[in-house]
């Protein structure tokens, strides 16, 4: 069996409106990458649509060989269960405490009993260094424990993929460090992670490999070490922006 | 080009429209299989029912006041005034009681659903949920249809109630006697009105209840469109219900 998260020629618009056009990705086990893009040029639609959140108009997505749109909602779930998602806001759910937010889908699932749960959460929360906040409520943590926390509850299910929609985005730079050497520690752990991002330092830290996503197309895919060298003007623009991108981008 | 823009908005409404009756239906659908969500089902109980126990109370006094004052003046120059518990209690039962309890519903209880899940739309808790695998049908909505489906016909009666006894205590003043006031009351009213007064706010709370989910569900665009949501719901919400009364009322007096 083929392993590994792929996206072949996936189009997608919202209403009419264009986001995506053949849009190729290839996340394998082992090889970290990260999509770099603008702010709005569809970075977020890449996760949901891997994560069947959204369905592409054409093309095809195929977690771990099996493709997506060939098989039942159900056996979908399960399937997913391999990937995890840290959304950009982290997504915690605000009326649950850190500890039912980090054991959520353990409890949904009613497979485990109570304690096993709690030894679970105890465990993950205590590798991200949280179990002191474990009943407290996501309002009143801070940006960066709230990302920790979400980081905490994407590991609960074991997931061998680990999506990551701009962790670094408004946090101190002590929290973007901390994220960093946490996805770096994931990866030490076997996990896979796939980022999305607009922060290139971030983005050399922790992947091998790098998408960049311009206008709705695939402008480049390769090792990090290309990126710089390659000849694309919105790759240059992107790394050392002009006098001439002052509010082009308005427009759109 | 007006043609076919007035046809795209015809179009986009139908397909709100059958959206709205989807989700509707798989609500009720998974109201019948486990994972039943017992706390979240209480929780929303004690937010719905209890939550709106003081508004109804106050909406149905005053209305039951001013309906018997309004009504002992009409009949006074008649010398019906020995009718004014009648008066209240056929209104409040049939169409009042349902009718404003759910408006008052809608905008505590209707808007605030609708805030609740938008707000889970845009910060991806929905999303979030679905990732971990819950059925959120299931987890949001269902809970909630249960919640009011029980909670509105019983604060119906509760209005129905405050009102006659907030028409009693005007009709005192106007020397009209205990017994003479609540004997009035079976006179006019037989079993089907309470029939029709116990079925109205059920179907109102289904329909301000799915309005709710519906339109929180379907929020965009972050803590603004959060605001709009929650005004599109009360808005349609309460139309709908005003719809959905007189057309209730036609069949009931069809089978009269
Ligand atoms: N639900 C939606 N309906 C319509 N347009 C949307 C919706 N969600 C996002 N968009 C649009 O799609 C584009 C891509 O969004 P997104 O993937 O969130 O961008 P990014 O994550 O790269 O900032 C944006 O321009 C946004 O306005
Ligand atoms: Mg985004």
């Amino acid at each position: 069996m083929e392993r590994g998260l792929k996206m072949q020629k996936v189009s997608f618009s919202f209403v009419g409106r264009g986001i995506l056009e053949e849009f190729d990705l290839c996340l394998e086990p082992g090889v970290n990458r990260t999509i770099l893009g603008m702010s709005g040029v569809g970075k977020t639609t890449i996760l949901k649509l891997l994560l069947g959140l959204l369905k592409p108009d054409s093309g095809r997505i195929v977690i771990d060989g099996t493709d997506v749109a060939k098989i039942s909602e159900r056996e979908f779930i399960r399937l997913r269960k391999k990937i995890a998602i840290v959304f950009q806001g982290s997504a915690l759910f605000d009326s649950m405490t850190v500890g039912e937010n980090v054991g959520y889908r353990l409890l949904e699932e009613r497979e485990l009993s109570e304690s096993e749960i709690e030894k679970i959460v105890l465990e993950k929360l205590s590798m991200l260094g949280l179990e002191h906040a474990i009943d407290h409520y996501p309002a009143e943590l801070s940006g960066g424990m709230k990302k920790r926390v979400a980081v905490a509850r994407a590991l609960a299910a074991d997931p061998e993929y680990v999506l990551f929609d701009e962790p670094t985005t408004g946090l101190d730079p002590i929290g973007v460090y901390n994220i960093q050497r946490l996805i770096l520690m994931l990866q030490e752990q076997g996990k896979t992670t796939l980022m999305v991002t607009h922060d290139l330092e971030t983005a050399y830290a922790v992947s091998e490999r790098f998408s960049f996503l311009h206008e709705r197309r695939l402008l480049f895919d390769g090792p990090k070490d290309d990126f710089a060298k390659a000849d694309i003007p919105a790759v240059q623009e992107f790394l050392k922006p002009t006098e001439q991108s002052l509010f082009r981008f308005d427009s759109e | 080009m007006k043609i076919t823009l007035i046809e795209d908005k015809a179009k986009e409404c139908f397909w709100e429209i059958q959206a709205y009756f989807m989700l509707a239906g798989r609500a009720v659908r998974k109201m019948f299989a486990p994972p039943w969500y017992y706390r979240e089902f209480i929780t929303q109980l004690d937010k719905i029912g209890v939550g709106s126990l003081f508004i109804i109370i106050l909406t149905g006094l005053f209305t039951g006041m001013v309906m018997a004052l309004q009504g002992l003046i009409q009949m006074k120059p008649f010398a019906a005034t020995t009718y004014v518990g009648s008066v209240v209690g056929i209104t409040m039962v049939k169409e009042l009681g349902p009718v404003l309890s759910s408006l008052m519903v809608v905008g505590r209880v209707g808007s605030a659903i609708t805030a609740e899940l938008g707000t889970m739309v845009v910060t991806e808790q929905v999303d979030a949920m679905v990732v971990e695998g819950t059925d959120v049908v299931k987890r949001l909505v269902t809970p909630r249809l249960k919640a009011i489906l029980i909670a509105m016909p019983l604060l119906t009666v509760i209005t129905d109630a405050v009102a006659l006894v907030g028409g009693y205590l005007i009709a005192t003043g106007y020397q009209i006697s205990f017994t003479l006031y609540w004997k009035s009351i079976p006179q006019f009213l037989v079993f089907q009105d309470l029939v029709e007064g116990c079925v109205k706010p059920l179907v109102f709370g289904f329909i301000l209840c799915m309005m709710g989910c519906y339109v929180g569900l379907n929020t965009r665009g972050g803590a603004e469109g959060v605001g709009a949501a929650a005004k599109r719901t009360v808005v349609l919400a309460s139309v709908l219900i005003l719809v959905t009364d007189f057309f209730m009322s036609k069949i009931f007096v069809a089978f009269r």
